[in-house]
């Protein structure tokens, strides 16, 4: 057993309401300059959708993450030949017009114009060539289904959905979405950092997180290809590779990464995990489909309580304070003890360690024809001629039986969550139903309690796990949800590397400015 | 054998060779962030293609071509006693010439007419790709005028080379050679001047190491063994920038 730590971290998707604060708290700290403009080491994109960079998780296109290849994981569309044969033009290289292309407004020209009859026009100008641009595309630009023919009905995670599904999901009064923010998993088999022909890009051996050394970074550009998440930008103004850092500085000071700390909705969550490096191996050449991949994952995660567990990650030397927060992280209940909480896309073989609870909200959210003729009477003129007969039911008289005519169809969540099992899927829906229908009973009374219990049996949860879900979904304090490991710098002083002193350095830590070779 | 002929096969050789190595052993020590390929393929993918494979490819050719008729002259001036062999050396080398001035025309088209790779080239870039260029037609040019270059430059050119390396330069040989391989030589000398200077520091990082590295790296701060240990020392490094 070789015990080792990961800051890991859980997003809510039913609290994300969209907002995209958490992608401009990063912008605003690391990736406002020349060079960065169009990366978005945060994104927030809308579900069904296709994403940023357009289509990321159609990996024939994109060839990024590990593949099967008789009993052992290879890189897709990287790897030791296929890297260094094509590092002086990498096939696989999204560019700049499949995220896009950054712009800005002449904002000048409406001051400095002289009087004219028309009013003055800002024009968009792009932020490479500074000269005028049609925009085609943008941050979010299929934002809340905007544009749906062109962008949701090509999201790749369709596949597998009968025509009717689709049709149905499309519908415009049962249109459903949610929002799926997105940063870099900080893998525990990342691509990017085996894809690295330089050996720049790394995992932190205390904390996990996977870092690009800026000074050993040659822009050969294969980690671009070679995560799968698309989460390794290449800055095309220093010529280096730049991705998410988790705010290691600010990790390291106490403090939550900037999206988590400034997330609106409360919907993120930052702990450590102990796993087991010995099993990583096991779980990835072991698992004979993807499926299997994506509950093996779970295995190769440890139970921080286990004295076992406890004496291997000493004798390891992972520090006592490290050990306490992974006892209390948040990060292991939802994922292990309650099993709410799953990878985006297992399937891909890194290994991500970054969970997310499925939605329930779309999915539960079914619709029923009422006759409310009589409430429209009571209303008010202009409200009594708006016929709309749509009402969402949540009623809960039939127990599970929402979940299976859902609006969201399971299929669609297996294939972003589960590689395409759906039963992982169902079993985490019915689990957040029934800390509702708990907390109904509880609160709104219309349930009685013999039903809310059945419910809990059916589903496995004690009322203790119910009440420890209720809390960290609503009622969780910035403490709760961010249980940050002490970084010691009596140990390791190096993590504190004084990263203030260069504007534009962005946390990488050097002295020398950032500034392009020639 | 003028002061002139001294200054270019023996002076220059030796500047070139001194600033070459201070100047890239220095810019690696005291400005590593800048020492990158600065690849633009993320601009500007299709024409990339047809510009950086086959200089890239058919230099790559060349270059070990000189290197080995450097390294090994007599084997391959017995390898061209037969005629046809001599054939196929020249003919390819003569070809991989073709390609790489192909690929050169590509790539400098291509940052003069492409807006988007405007601010992303700088006035040596330029200058690079026009000294080339330029490097690349006098090859071409010495290998047809002067026939079977593959076997006089094991004859002429890797003596003359030795004797720089021991230090007793011995010049004769070249002085005698065409005008156009003259130039070709002294053109070779500018290349490596300027390598210290531009983004060709590139190839002297060339990532042949990733063939035999595991293919996941962690890095740790701590000593994970000792960091119980009061006895012991903790950290495997010192801090970088302090
Ligand atoms: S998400 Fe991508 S960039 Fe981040 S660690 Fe995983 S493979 Fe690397
Ligand atoms: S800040 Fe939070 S709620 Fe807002 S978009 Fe980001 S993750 Fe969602």
């Amino acid at each position: 057993m070789d015990v080792r730590a990961q800051v890991s971290m859980v997003f809510h998707l039913d609290k994300c309401i969209g907002c995209h604060t958490c992608s401009v708290a990063c912008k605003n700290i690391w990736t406002d300059r020349k060079g960065a403009e169009y990366m978005w080491w945060n994104n927030v994109e809308t579900k069904p959708g296709t994403g940023y960079p357009t289509k990321w998780e159609d990996q024939d296109i994109y060839k990024g993450g590990w593949e099967r290849n008789n009993g052992s994981m290879k890189l897709k569309g990287a790897g030791k030949l296929r890297g260094l044969v094509n590092i002086f033009h990498n096939p696989h290289l999204p560019v700049i017009d499949d995220y896009y292309e950054p712009f800005t407004y002449k904002y000048l020209d409406l001051i400095e114009s002289p009087a004219m009859d028309d009013q003055p026009t800002a024009r968009p100008v792009s932020l490479i060539t500074g000269k005028p641009i049609d925009i085609k595309m943008g941050p979010n630009w299929d934002d809340d289904l905007s544009g749906t023919p062109d962008y949701a009905r090509n999201d790749p995670n369709l596949e597998g959905l009968s025509a009717a599904e689709q049709e149905a999901m499309f519908q415009l009064e049962r249109m459903a979405f949610f929002y799926l923010p997105r940063i870099c998993n900080h893998c525990l088999n990342p691509a990017c950092v085996a894809s690295c022909p330089s050996g720049a890009i790394y995992k932190r051996g205390e904390d996990g997180v996977v870092l690009i050394n800026q000074k050993v970074c040659r822009a050969w550009r294969m980690c671009v290809t070679a995560c799968p998440y698309k989460k390794s930008y290449f800055n095309w103004g220093t010529g280096k590779s730049e991705k998410c850092i988790l705010c290691y500085p600010r990790i390291e000071s106490g403090q939550a990464p900037a999206c988590m700390h400034s997330c609106v909705g409360r919907i993120r969550y930052l702990g450590v995990m102990l796993y087991d490096a010995d099993k990583i191996e096991s779980a990835l050449t072991g698992s004979k489909n993807d499926q299997e991949l994506a509950l093996r994952q779970r295995d190769i995660l440890l139970d921080p309580n286990d004295p076992v567990v406890i004496q291997a990650a000493k004798e390891n030397g992972v520090p006592d304070s490290t050990i306490k927060a992974a006892q209390d992280s948040p990060i292991y209940k939802f994922v292990k003890e309650w099993g709410l909480a799953m990878p985006l896309h297992a399937e891909y073989g890194t290994l991500p360690m970054l969970f997310y609870v499925p939605p329930l909200l779309p999915v539960m959210a079914s619709l029923s024809d009422v006759n409310n003729d009589e409430q429209a009477e009571k209303m008010d003129p202009i409200a009594k001629y708006w016929n709309d007969n749509w009402l969402y039911d949540t009623s809960t008289d039939e127990l599970w039986a929402t979940i299976d005519k859902a609006r969201m169809p399971l299929k669609y969540l297996a294939n972003m969550f589960s590689a395409g099992d759906e039963s992982v899927i169902k079993e985490a829906l019915k689990k957040l139903m029934a800390v509702r229908i708990y907390r109904r009973w509880k609160t709104v009374g219309d349930i009685d309690e013999s039903k809310a219990m059945a419910v809990l049996e059916d589903v496995g949860l004690t009322t203790e796990a119910v009440e420890g879900i209720f809390y960290l979904t609503s009622l969780a304090k910035f403490d709760d949800r961010f249980v940050i490991p002490p970084a010691h710098r009596e140990q390791a002083i190096e993590m504190l590397e004084f990263t203030g002193d260069t504007k534009g350095s962005t946390g990488f830590g050097f002295k020398e400015k950032p500034l392009r070779g020639w | 054998m003028g002061v002139l002929d001294n200054f270019l096969f023996v002076g220059l050789p030796y500047i070139t060779l001194v600033v070459f190595l201070v100047g890239t052993i220095y810019r690696y020590k005291a400005t590593k962030f800048n020492y990158s390929s600065l690849s633009s393929q993320f601009l500007e993918e299709s024409s990339l293609f047809w510009g950086s494979m086959p200089f890239h490819w058919g230099l790559a050719f060349l270059f070990f071509g000189h290197l080995i008729a450097f390294l090994f002259p007599s084997s391959v001036l017995a390898f061209n006693s037969h005629p046809v062999r001599l054939l196929i050396i020249e003919i390819s080398a003569f070809i991989a010439g073709l390609l790489v001035l192909f690929g050169l025309c590509v790539l400098f088209f291509r940052r003069i007419f492409n807006d988007r790779l405007k601010p992303v080239t700088t006035k040596m870039d330029i200058a690079i790709e026009l000294l080339l260029i330029t490097q690349v037609v006098l090859g071409l040019l010495v290998a047809y005028t002067s026939r079977w270059g593959s076997s006089w430059f094991a004859a002429v050119l890797t003596p003359y080379l030795r004797s720089l390396f021991v230090l007793q330069p011995e010049i004769s040989a070249i002085t005698a050679l065409p005008f156009l391989a003259k130039l070709h030589i002294i053109g070779a000398n500018l290349v490596f001047l300027l390598i210290p200077f531009s983004r060709l520091v590139h190839l002297l990082v060339v990532p042949f190491h990733y063939i035999w590295r595991p293919y996941q790296r962690v890095v740790w701060n701590i000593s994970r063994r000792s960091v119980r240990d009061p006895n012991t020392k903790w950290t495997l490094h010192r801090p970088k920038n302090t």
